[in-house]
């Protein structure tokens, strides 16, 4: 597919300067896009235009640019990592966009991921559940041979799955409710399936949760859009086993 | 078991029981209802009515089924509250309609409705029947056994406004969109459902609330196209 040139986008994103900034919109105008570069590309073009006249370039989160790192987060015209499925925003390619739109971006909104400038929010609230509970135990001294516990094929890939999972917060920003369940059912799920993981599963179920809560995410309404706007496609299924998991824990306590 | 009707999960729980619970009640009442047509003689109907109000089994369900709307209703607007509060500065353009369904989206708002139309239909019937009485219920002895002309309340209800027939098609709908959701979600929230049971639920989920809605639909349009 042969790039184009979109001749003049008009970019309509979410300036703040700090976390106590009421923050506004501004919208800016760039010319002469490719269909073949990337969002983030686009970003970066429009931040060239803002310094040569002056302006504070607008931040934004970005590391790997090639979908593992999770970090690139913005909500592009109504949908976290914009219009396109099963990608992050370095991944989403200008051919999704017609000359002379006016694409919307915005950081991620939920209590629990403040802004920190323009784009940027913190995510850190992922880190605080992950050590809730999203770890196991070991004990220093020899690595054990991977191959003398036996995991079936199916558990292995069904963890695998959800380890897919890179901590990048669409789902929460999808989510009507702001809710975590995707990530937290993600990272549960994975060490769920495998036999190191159980010892420590229910302790682990229920702490995650109990730190998801606290931290001001939404609860669980089962609207499946975190599914279907998270760029690994990590299933709502792990959420039913999340629950059962929590459910278990509960009433064994 | 500290804390757990406060937790997220916890407050789901008691939804996806309550609602189950409900949903199972709406089968009994509907599976009577549906007597209303098939017997223009109202003797079939008014006899179920009648072993529905005197049985003690369930003279005991009676409690419990008000306990469990009570506290669907309640624990409905305690969470979206809490879910509302999880966002406060919302979108400026949010797009959900190809990642979710409608029906999901609108849980509070179909709920709500079905809670207006309840209180209607409780005021129609079951206050009526129970409390005030009304000069549409007079008794009838059927089979030797003397019992309110329930029938002659509800299909004269039906037949003379057009508007209540359509008000309670609008109820049977509401609580289509309802549990179309509301179904398979309640499995999802009790951790029961994996990858090939999610879209075995979500079918299952649309015939129940098909035949809900239908059924529901076909009592009062029976008494306005036959009447
Ligand atoms: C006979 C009537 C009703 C039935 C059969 C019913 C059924 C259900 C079911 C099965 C669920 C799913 C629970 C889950 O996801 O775990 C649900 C959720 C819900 N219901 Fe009802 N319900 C009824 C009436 C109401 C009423 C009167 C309201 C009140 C305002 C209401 C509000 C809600 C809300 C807000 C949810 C949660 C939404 C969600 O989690 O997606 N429902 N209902
Ligand atoms: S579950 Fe998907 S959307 Fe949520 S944090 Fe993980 S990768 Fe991102
Ligand atoms: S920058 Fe790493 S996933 Fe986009």
């Amino acid at each position: 597919m042969a790039d184009k040139i979109l001749k003049k986008l008009y970019i309509k994103v979410w300036r703040q300067n700090n976390a106590q900034d009421k923050g506004r919109f501004e919208t800016y105008e760039i010319e002469n896009v490719s269909t073949g570069s990337s969002f983030l590309e686009m970003m970066d073009l429009l931040n060239n235009n803002l310094i040569e006249k002056g302006i504070d370039p607008i931040a934004f989160d970005h590391d790997c640019r090639e979908g593992i790192c999770g970090i690139c987060s913005m909500f592009i015209n109504g949908r976290p990592h914009g219009p396109d499925t099963a990608v992050t925003t370095c991944q989403l390619h200008m051919r999704k966009f017609n000359d002379g739109d006016t694409i919307t971006v915005e950081p991620w909104r939920a209590a629990a991921f403040p802004v920190i400038k323009d784009l940027i929010v913190n995510r850190s609230a992922f880190d605080t559940i992950l050590q809730a509970g999203g770890f196991i135990s070991v004990n220093t001294g020899g690595v054990p041979d991977g191959n003398a516990i036996p995991i079936s094929r199916d558990d292995a890939e069904e963890a695998m799955d959800a380890a897919a999972c890179i901590g990048c917060g669409a789902c929460v920003a999808a989510c009507k409710n702001s809710s975590a369940m995707l990530f937290v059912a993600a990272k549960v799920s994975h060490l769920a399936k495998l036999p190191q993981g159980r010892i420590e599963a229910k302790a682990r179920a229920r702490n995650m949760v109990a730190k998801m809560d606290e931290l001001g995410f939404g609860g669980c309404t089962n609207t499946g859009a975190c599914e279907a706007e998270c760029p690994k496609s990590i299933s709502i299924s792990h959420i039913a086993r999340l629950n059962r998991e929590y459910l278990v824990a509960k009433f064994a306590e | 078991m500290s804390k757990f009707l406060t937790a997220s999960i916890g407050r789901k729980f008691l939804m996806s029981v309550t609602g189950l619970f409900l949903m199972l009640f709406i089968v009994v009442h509907l599976t009577v209802n549906l007597l209303l047509i098939f017997d223009d003689s109202g003797d079939l109907f008014n006899v179920a009515a009648n072993f529905m109000a005197t049985n003690p089994a369930v003279k005991i369900m009676e409690p419990i089924l008000g306990l469990g709307f009570m506290i669907h209703i309640i624990w409905s607007f305690i969470i979206s509250w809490e879910n509302y509060k999880a966002r406060p500065v919302k979108y400026n353009k949010q797009d959900l309609s190809n990642a979710s369904s409608w029906s999901s989206r609108n849980m509070l708002i179909l709920g709500a409705l079905v809670l207006v139309f309840l209180i209607i239909h409780i005021y129609d019937f079951y206050w009526k029947i129970k409390i005030t009485g009304s000069d549409l219920l007079p008794n009838v002895v059927i089979n030797g056994e003397e019992m309110h002309n329930t029938y002659l309340l509800v299909s004269t209800h039906f037949k003379e406004s057009l508007v209540f027939s359509l008000l309670y098609v609008l109820g049977g709908v509401l609580l289509g969109l309802h549990v179309v959701h509301g179904f398979w979600s309640s499995f999802q929230t009790l951790g029961i459902n994996n990858k090939i049971w999610m879209s075995r639920l979500q079918w299952v989920a649309r015939v129940y609330a098909i035949l809900v809605a239908v059924g529901f639909s076909v009592i009062p349009l029976y008494f306005v196209i036959k009447f």
